[in-house]
């Protein structure tokens, strides 16, 4: 099908959006050159390339690309693709190239910030169109690569927005998760759970700030937490601080989760305020707010700590959680699939009881064994499998359509709702996004 | 806990236990025991085989020697294991209906150790069908197990569970212990 922009306008209305937008294959392909491969896109974080010669691989839209570390420690984003004829250069998910990338097929020698450094046998060259200096031999680098605060994003787009001007309010997301290290310091832990879900990448992101979902889809899990609790306090044992993440569920109810506000900001990133009981009255949480006085001095500590800020989508790659030290990003495989990095990150200088309880998060809600994100993912791939069908053509974002409040240049849910707001923005995002001319970069 | 995962740690894993041909038959039978009662769902007597302490773990790296404090694919205790049970048995637990079904095959058994007090370090292979959702997924890797000799036979203070495809990506989440 060819898509104009009147045809793509039509898939959007205020307060819903057409099947089709979820399951059609040459939508998807254009959503990678017009989103994906367009708007600044996250690589990943700098403690993923600690040292000189270190590569991790990552996907922008379609592309395969790797981030490294040169020997002045300088960080490059790449396409993972030998100029010579083709090859993949790295294929492990991460390592460490030493002085030069090898490329596997005929040796041709790399440096880390993709310079072509040494072919063998060379003078087969001689007399050539090939020159070692020219571009087109070397590896390829993403057009634009930039960071905010050791996040690095790169971008396809020759130009467009800088990367600063894309993440606007979304940029208190990589704040909150160093700022809240005592340390002044935030690093990856560990790898990444990686795992694939058999849905549209944009249910991911509308189901992250669903307030009328949790109480609903994760019931039977805030029930079975609830009576170990009980059990457990029975038992006079101290159920761990984790469990009530998912106790939540149950205490919280289908109708409960509506305190909570979600708020829209340009770009088409949201953001949800907070819950999560982020600063109980423990002695962990206590000498936490001690360390974090120590370090800022209580006016900035109190400023940094009291930022009302739960969960916040930066359109259209992140779920970043600062309150929890949890980052998912994804990386869209095709219209039906979606694979997601999962990270979390250690505060620096925080109480080892403080990483242990977002730990706790980590675990019970976004491990591979997860409780919680099970009966997400089958939500997901059973929507995804109904949006295939011919029963409707509509997905509803009417939960307090029109009812949005103003404040500026932000839209707010109406306070006490569960609002789709949210959902309504981030398809009003994609729609700009997927004109032809492009919605801004 | 921390204990046991050490004892495990410095165990040597390429190591064999000279060990009478009667407890290499009873640490055998108990690894095939508690491999059918996972596959049949029989949740009092899977919880009755752990110590009180005891802890099932998946690490998500091969190289990791602790489960606590650091990331994993499983780490659970009898509370969290209770947990599971009542999660998944629950009527609204919808991504477990229809619930799965799991068919184990343990072997390679091999008695690394066996301390003065007949406590057992044993390892061995498994692979494991699990049918669900009218599709059969494999799982192959290797057990640990580090058993306590009780009054009552042997009980597990920890098992380790090493996936092949530990890293992943995971096209499903593991709902239940393998
Ligand atoms: S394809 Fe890389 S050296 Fe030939
Ligand atoms: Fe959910």
């Amino acid at each position: 099908m060819n898509w104009t922009n009147d045809k793509i306008s039509a898939l959007v209305e205020p307060d819903r959006a057409h099947r089709k937008a979820y399951v059609d294959e040459d939508l998807f392909d254009l959503e990678m050159e017009r989103i994906f491969e367009r708007l600044w896109v996250y690589i990943g974080h700098e403690s993923q390339v600690k040292n000189p010669g270190d590569y991790y691989l990552a996907r922008v839209g379609r592309q395969p690309m790797m981030m490294t570390r040169d020997h002045n420690g300088e960080i490059h984003v790449l396409y993972n693709r030998c100029p010579h004829r083709g090859a993949q250069l790295c294929t492990a998910r991460k390592g460490n190239a030493g002085r030069r990338i090898r490329c596997s097929y005929h040796a041709w020698f790399f440096d880390l910030d993709g310079r072509l450094d040494q072919i063998p046998a060379s003078e087969g060259y001689d007399g050539t169109n090939l020159k070692m200096d020219d571009p087109e031999f070397q590896v390829q680098k993403a057009p634009r690569v930039d960071n905010y605060r050791g996040f690095w994003f790169a971008s396809l787009a020759e130009d467009g927005p800088s990367l600063e001007s894309h993440l606007g309010n979304s940029k208190v997301a990589f704040d909150q998760l160093i700022d809240r290290a005592p340390g002044g310091e935030t690093e990856v832990v560990g790898e990444c759970f990686q795992m694939v879900q058999q849905s549209n990448w944009k249910i991911f992101l509308e189901n992250q700030l669903d307030a009328s979902h949790p109480g609903a889809t994760h019931e039977s899990t805030g029930i079975a937490a609830m009576t170990i609790e009980k059990d457990m306090r029975s038992a006079g044992e101290e159920p761990p601080i984790a469990y009530g993440f998912l106790s939540d569920f149950a205490r919280i109810g289908i109708d409960g989760w509506g305190k909570f506000g979600t708020v829209a900001h340009p770009q088409g990133h949201c953001s949800l305020e907070g819950y999560m009981g982020i600063r109980p009255d423990d002695p962990d949480t206590n000498e936490y707010v001690r360390l974090m006085y120590d370090a800022y001095g209580e006016k900035k500590a109190e400023e940094i700590l009291g930022v009302n800020l739960h969960h916040v989508l930066v359109y259209p790659c992140l779920s970043v959680q600062p309150p929890l030290q949890q980052l998912r990003t994804i990386r869209p495989l095709g219209p039906d699939r979606t694979l997601t990095e999962i990270w979390h990150f250690r505060l620096k200088g925080a109480p080892e009881a403080i990483y242990k309880r977002a730990l706790g998060y980590y675990y019970l809600v976004n491990s591979p064994s997860t409780m919680v994100n099970a009966d997400d993912l089958f939500n997901w791939w059973k929507v995804q499998h109904g949006l295939e069908s011919q029963g409707g053509d509509w997905v509803s974002f009417h939960r307090n359509a029109g009812f949005d409040v103003v404040e500026g240049e932000v839209r707010k849910s109406t306070p006490g709702s569960m609002s789709e707001l949210p959902l309504r923005h981030m398809m009003q995002a994609w729609k700009n996004y997927m004109m032809s001319n492009g919605g801004g970069s | 806990m921390s204990n046991a995962t050490e004892i495990l740690a410095n165990s040597d894993r390429f190591k064999f236990a000279d060990v009478t041909t009667k407890t290499q038959l009873s640490v055998e039978r108990f690894l095939h025991q508690q491999a059918e009662f996972l596959d049949e769902k029989r949740w009092d007597q899977w919880l009755s085989l752990f110590t009180a302490d005891g802890h099932y773990w998946m690490p998500a790296e091969e190289e990791q020697t602790e489960g606590e404090g650091v990331p994993n694919i499983f780490w659970e205790n009898l509370d969290m294991m209770k947990m599971r049970i009542r999660r998944n048995e629950h009527p609204q637990a919808h991504s477990q209906a229809p619930n799965n079904r799991l068919c184990h095959v343990v072997s390679n058994v091999i008695i690394e150790n066996q301390d003065n007090n007949g406590n057992i370090i044993v390892r061995s292979r498994f692979h494991c069908a699990e049918y669900f959702r009218y599709e059969v997924r494999n799982f192959t890797g290797k057990y640990r197990h580090y058993l306590e000799k009780t009054s009552n036979g042997y009980r597990i203070k920890l098992q380790r569970t090493d996936l092949v495809n530990r890293e992943g990506p995971y096209e499903y989440v593991l709902q239940w212990w393998l």
